[in-house]
């Protein structure tokens, strides 16, 4: 355990900002849980009693007697705004009195930064070269993550849920969300902040960076690794059919992933499947499968060394 | 030459011009006597009660006194606070619901444009100058440094908030009707956030600004199409001296002309882009019926479902 190495990475001063984000991060899940399940519980208890249903004891904070349902927005809201500002402010003046801005020695163009880090809000993109080629990672995705998360309140149909925290009555919606924002963009981010050392390679927390490690890391194309495993009669040679093989593939995962995903949420979200039109169903889906993808391909690449699916002349994917 | 008309009166007696003077100037020191003390008096009258002196009336269109409709009139004949409604509900201020997280990226925001113009006066778009303006910053501007960290450190934490309050909103099913539009004003803000802090981050021009932008702009050499290693590019002749990278960088190094581009977008171009889209994203929160929550729960079999 090389203990130094862990504090020099966790204490880069650019770094501080995503080791405050984490806690941060586990700190407002709570809050939101408990919110949750403090709503969920509410709302089991009037569906199970239709009387208590038709009162006003619709808020997991029940109203009281004597309190005013509105208050003045001169003082009530903006002392809590004024005091947000003084705690901001004043954490940001320790934060700058303690810590300085990095800088490093002036820009030279023939002296390669080893590792070359995006800023630490980019990393999980950077993470992504990994996997696939920049013209996917660095392009396709971000646009794919922008229009996502836009056509959100357009193909999200569920009418609950709507002003308050919940789990039960929108599990899919906040499910998929976690997945996208914390195991997706964070845990990239966090594995490209601390893990990822020189040459981009792989450093366990507490593992020196060696700037002279070499892995011997062969990684094939799945045309060839299916190949291994195939009588040599029927081997993918050529480029034609190793381009065919691999739209196959890829089409198949669509194929077969919206199959799956249909099979499930027309089971357990009915009510939701049945209000959306087909535009909005088939933009879920496109999202949804190409979000799970993501993950896939990584395993793919981690654990088998799989480098690209589908190798055409114009792309790789 | 005319008769000169008799100042004193209709009974015809001429007095001289030193008697008028004389008689004047008599007239002018009881006044003062008189006036003077009376005047002060009431001066001290009104210095007593300063909101109605026409100073005041003119600038505060309202009164003070701690009634309902003061209080209202505090908010809405306020310019700067006159977004907010006079009332809301009660569980609204709650920190629990909103985290806050809105308020204080727009907080961080004006910190960001403070001390962002302090620092542009120390500051040469330059490659000769940029670098050195930095040092001197840091080392002989007074509270130089102190400046410097603080612009930094709040452009990251201003992505934290952001982020943060992307996911509130999303937990509190806050997007949903009628504020759809709102949410993609809020995305559109998330990427221009994200943007002005990436611009700024060349800007020092040290090895990490100017590695990080050499990889974040490398990425933009494979755009489909328009970048010349992008697939597809062949088929609109792109080459590194005219793809959409040459296009941000303004070269197809990261120099000189990518420092000033930088430096534009980061101090003028997006800030005024993002205000725009701030300013729409505040106004429609309101419109939309303010914030969302926290809201009764709903239940499931309350809803009622569109006929088709």
């Amino acid at each position: 355990m090389d203990w130094k190495q862990v504090w020099e990475i966790i204490s880069a001063p650019d770094n501080v900002p995503i080791v405050a984000m984490i806690p941060l991060l586990a700190f407002y899940i709570y809050l939101a849980w408990r919110q949750a399940k403090a709503n969920d519980s509410l709302i089991e208890q009037l569906e199970a009693d239709p009387a208590l249903a038709k009162t006003h004891h619709r808020k997991a904070w029940p109203f009281k007697p004597g309190w005013q349902k509105e208050v003045h927005v001169w003082p009530f809201l903006l002392r809590v705004e004024f005091l947000a500002a003084i705690i901001v402010t004043i954490i940001l003046m320790i934060w700058s009195i303690t810590l300085n801005a990095p800088l490093e020695e002036p820009a030279n163009p023939n002296l390669t930064m080893n590792p070359a880090k995006a800023p630490w809000y980019f990393l999980g993109l950077q993470e992504m070269l990994v996997y696939f080629d920049p013209w996917i990672a660095g392009v396709v995705m971000p646009t794919l993550i922008i229009f996502g998360l836009m056509v959100i309140p357009y193909i999200d149909t569920n009418p609950l849920g709507a002003g308050y925290y919940t789990w039960k009555q929108r599990k899919f919606a906040i499910g998929t969300f976690l997945f996208g924002f914390i195991v997706l963009w964070v845990s990239m981010i966090t594995i490209g902040t601390f893990i990822r050392g020189p040459g981009w390679q792989w450093f366990w927390p507490g593992q020196t960076w060696d700037h002279n490690r070499l892995i011997y890391e062969v990684n094939i194309d799945l045309p060839d690794f299916v190949n291994r495993y195939l009588p040599s009669s029927l081997n993918i040679t050529s480029n034609l059919a190793k381009s065919i093989f691999g739209a196959v593939v890829v089409g198949s995962f669509f194929i077969v992933g919206g199959l799956v995903v249909h099979a499930l949420f027309r089971r357990y979200n009915p009510k939701n499947y049945k209000r959306m039109s087909l535009l909005q169903y088939s933009i879920l889906m496109v999202f949804f499968i190409t979000m799970i993808g993501l993950p896939i391909k990584m395993l793919l690449r981690l654990a088998f060394h799989i480098k690209y699916v589908w190798i055409t002349p114009w792309f790789n994917v | 030459m005319p008769e000169e008309k008799n100042s004193n009166g209709k009974n015809g007696k001429s007095t001289g011009l030193v008697d008028t003077i004389k008689t004047g100037v008599k007239e002018d020191f009881e006044s003062l006597k008189t006036d003077l003390p009376a005047k002060a008096k009431e001066s001290l009258e009104t210095l007593k009660s300063p909101t109605k002196t026409q100073v005041y009336t003119s600038i505060f269109r309202h009164k003070h006194d701690d009634t309902p409709r003061n209080r209202a009139l505090g908010v809405l004949s306020n310019v700067f606070l006159h977004l907010h409604p006079a009332k809301i509900n009660r569980d609204s201020v709650r920190y629990s619901y909103t985290w806050g997280m809105g308020g204080i990226t727009f907080y961080l925001f004006l910190v960001l444009t403070f001390t962002g113009t302090l620092l542009m006066f120390y500051y040469h778009p330059s490659k000769v100058q940029a670098f050195r303006d930095v040092l001197y910053l840091e080392h002989d501007v007074p509270f130089g440094r102190l400046l410097r960290n603080m612009h930094r450190w709040a452009a990251h934490l201003m992505v934290i908030a952001v982020e943060l309050h992307m996911f509130r909103v999303f937990l509190t099913g806050s997007y949903k009707k009628p504020r759809e539009f709102n949410w993609n004003v809020g995305v559109i803000l998330l990427v221009l956030t994200l943007l002005l802090s990436f611009t700024g981050y060349l800007l020092p021009d040290d090895q990490l600004g100017f590695w990080a932008v050499t990889v974040g702009t490398n990425m933009a050499r494979a755009t489909p199409l328009l970048g010349h290693e992008g697939p597809f590019s062949n088929y609109l002749n792109m080459t590194p001296y005219n793809d959409v990278r040459f296009g941000l960088l303004g070269g197809s190094i990261v120099d000189a002309n990518a420092l000033l581009r930088s430096y534009i977008w980061h101090c003028i171009g997006i800030p005024i882009i993002a205000s725009i889209f701030m300013v729409l994203h505040f106004w429609r929160v309101r419109k939309d019926g303010g914030i969302s929550g926290p809201a009764q729960v709903i239940l499931d079999s309350e809803v009622k479902e569109a006929r088709k």
